[in-house]
């Protein structure tokens, strides 16, 4: 019982010294200290700008997306309740996200509103006497791939009833498919490379810490070697390293999350109408979580880094 | 204590020490001397079990000190004190935080850490500069210092690796002078040196080595190379 008791007062104790000598360690290394922190900084710099280049990516990948869709065209003058029921068909389809439905006089109106300043095409339909133009139904799909599948659901036979087909004019699917399928390889190639770019680029500045911290580590082999002459065992000659590893990591962290602050307010200024997001909002919003992202990597690149790095000084 | 059993130590074929058998007893203050090169280092980075011997074998009492585990080998560390010639304090921690750390190391309360810092402070007259950091302090007191160190865990062995050999006359004599005080309070110390005046008044056993070889093993202290 008293045994366990002292034991658990030296773990505590010698936590308390490892902690009390990592921090003096960091504190008294000045300099060297100073240059971890920039490497780290540049490091989770990079990481978060990673993230803030896929969430621009996102958004304007989202906005082109958001921007294909498949329109069909109904003859004039057909019953607005067929019209629903192939509405209704096709809400039953699994690659449908959402389906518009303009009426003849709607289109009329958005096309009036259009050419407000064309006087001619005005006067022209003003002359015609009656609605030239068509219901239509405005189809989004989940994913800009599925629209192959759903303008051929027009096409085979079968699957809509011949009264649906017959009020059908046409399905604009085959005039854009050359653009919607430009699109479709763009974006999945964009999203493809970002994240292999990404992830090469994390992991070469990850690399680059990691040799930074090794060469710190190394500058202090002769002081690891008069650590095991004293007899100091190795958890003992690690802690303060690690410590030290983890301060870093937290410092840089801080760094990096100000740091962002004039960047994004910068970026948002900069370049919100070219990737339809404002960087800024977007970093205010997720303070917290990009905070715990940086935070987290940094103190688990620091804290590897020195376990990595001291190994091989530790060996008899 | 020691036993070196027909033990050779070859750096890149070349031959650092050549069948060197020799015992040191418990409480015995032993010379170690020879000309650079001559195997002085080599021989205590043995006893320390930094370098591993290419033959023959090295005991610690009735221990091979080259075949004890990483722990052991801690725990056999704890045993000894060593002291260089160039000093090798912790350049980061003040004089006083130095000492504390090799108690720190072996698991030392608090209490005994404050308790036993300021007495060996006194003792190697350092305690005006307590909170100094190594590089604020001169070549002897550095010395000093790391004596200091070498003998707060109360060791039975202290190993000095030429401790004079960065110091003028008057820090030598000091140096040498608490080495004898702390063999007579029963530390078994081994000293290496390739300083005559060092050994000029110096009564105890001297261990001459020449190109890895023991070529004389005196009880009275003579110096002939």
């Amino acid at each position: 019982m008293v045994n366990i008791c002292y034991n658990n007062i030296m773990f505590v104790t010698k936590l308390k010294r490892i902690v009390r000598s990592g921090y003096r360690n960091f504190v008294r290394s000045g300099f060297t200290s100073v240059a971890s922190i920039v490497i780290m900084t540049i490091t989770l710099f990079f990481i978060t700008s990673l993230i803030f280049v896929q969430a621009a990516l996102n958004s304007s990948l989202s906005d082109i997306k958001e921007k294909v869709d498949v329109t069909v065209y109904f003859v004039s003058n057909t019953d607005e309740s067929s019209i629903k029921n192939v509405e209704e068909t096709l809400r039953n389809l699994p690659e449908v996200r959402d389906i518009t439905y303009t009426s003849e006089d709607e289109a009329l109106t958005a096309f009036k509103e259009r050419h407000s300043n064309d006087y001619l095409t005005l006067q022209a339909l003003d002359e015609l006497g009656q609605n030239p133009l068509g219901a239509t139904l405005n189809i989004k799909a989940k994913d800009p791939s599925q629209y192959e599948s759903i303008a051929k659901y027009f096409e085979s036979e079968g699957t809509l009833s011949k009264d649906a087909l017959t009020i059908i004019d046409k399905v604009d699917y085959h005039q854009n498919k050359l653009v919607i399928d430009r699109l479709t390889a763009i974006i999945n190639g964009a999203q493809k490379l970002g994240f292999a770019v990404s992830l090469i680029l994390i992991l070469i500045s990850i690399l680059i810490t990691f040799n930074t911290i090794r060469l710190i580590i190394y500058m202090s082999r002769d002081e690891i070697s008069v650590m095991k002459l004293v007899g100091a065992g190795r958890q003992y000659i690690r802690g303060p390293f690690v410590v030290s590893g983890a301060l870093v990591g937290v410092i840089s962290s801080i760094v990096t999350i100000l740091l962002f602050i004039p960047v994004s307010i910068w970026l948002g200024n900069q370049i919100t109408d070219f990737v339809g997001i404002n960087l800024y909002t977007y970093y205010k919003s997720n303070f917290l979580q990009l905070f715990i992202i940086m935070l987290g990597s940094g103190v688990t690149i620091g804290v590897i880094s020195s376990i990595f790095a001291i190994h091989k000084h530790l060996q008899k | 204590m020691i036993y070196f059993n027909n033990v050779t130590k070859k750096y890149s074929g070349s031959a650092s020490l050549e069948d060197v058998s020799l015992s040191i007893s418990q409480g015995e203050f032993v010379a170690i001397v020879g000309h650079s090169g001559a195997g002085k280092t080599t021989l205590t980075k043995l006893i320390l079990a930094e370098e591993h011997p290419t033959g023959g074998t090295v005991f610690f009492e009735s221990t091979d000190i080259h075949k004890l585990s990483t722990k052991d080998l801690t725990n056999f560390r704890r045993k000894v004190g060593v002291v260089f010639q160039d000093f090798r304090l912790l350049p980061n921690k003040t004089a006083y935080e130095n000492i504390a750390f090799a108690m720190e190391a072996i698991d030392k309360t608090e209490e005994e850490i404050s308790q036993d810092v300021p007495h060996v402070l006194e003792l190697v007259d350092l305690t005006p500069k307590a909170y100094l950091f190594p590089h604020q302090l001169s070549g002897g007191e550095k010395q000093r210092l790391a004596i200091a160190r070498a003998i707060i865990t109360q060791p039975d062995l202290i190993i000095a690796d030429e401790p004079t050999g960065n110091l003028d006359p008057v820090n030598t004599n000091e140096v040498i002078n608490l080495l004898k005080k702390i063999n007579d309070l029963g530390t078994t110390v081994i000293l290496t040196t390739h300083n005559k005046t060092v050994l000029e008044q110096f009564k105890k056993r001297v261990i001459t080595l020449e190109n890895g070889r023991v070529i004389r093993d005196d009880k009275d202290g003579k110096y002939m190379l």
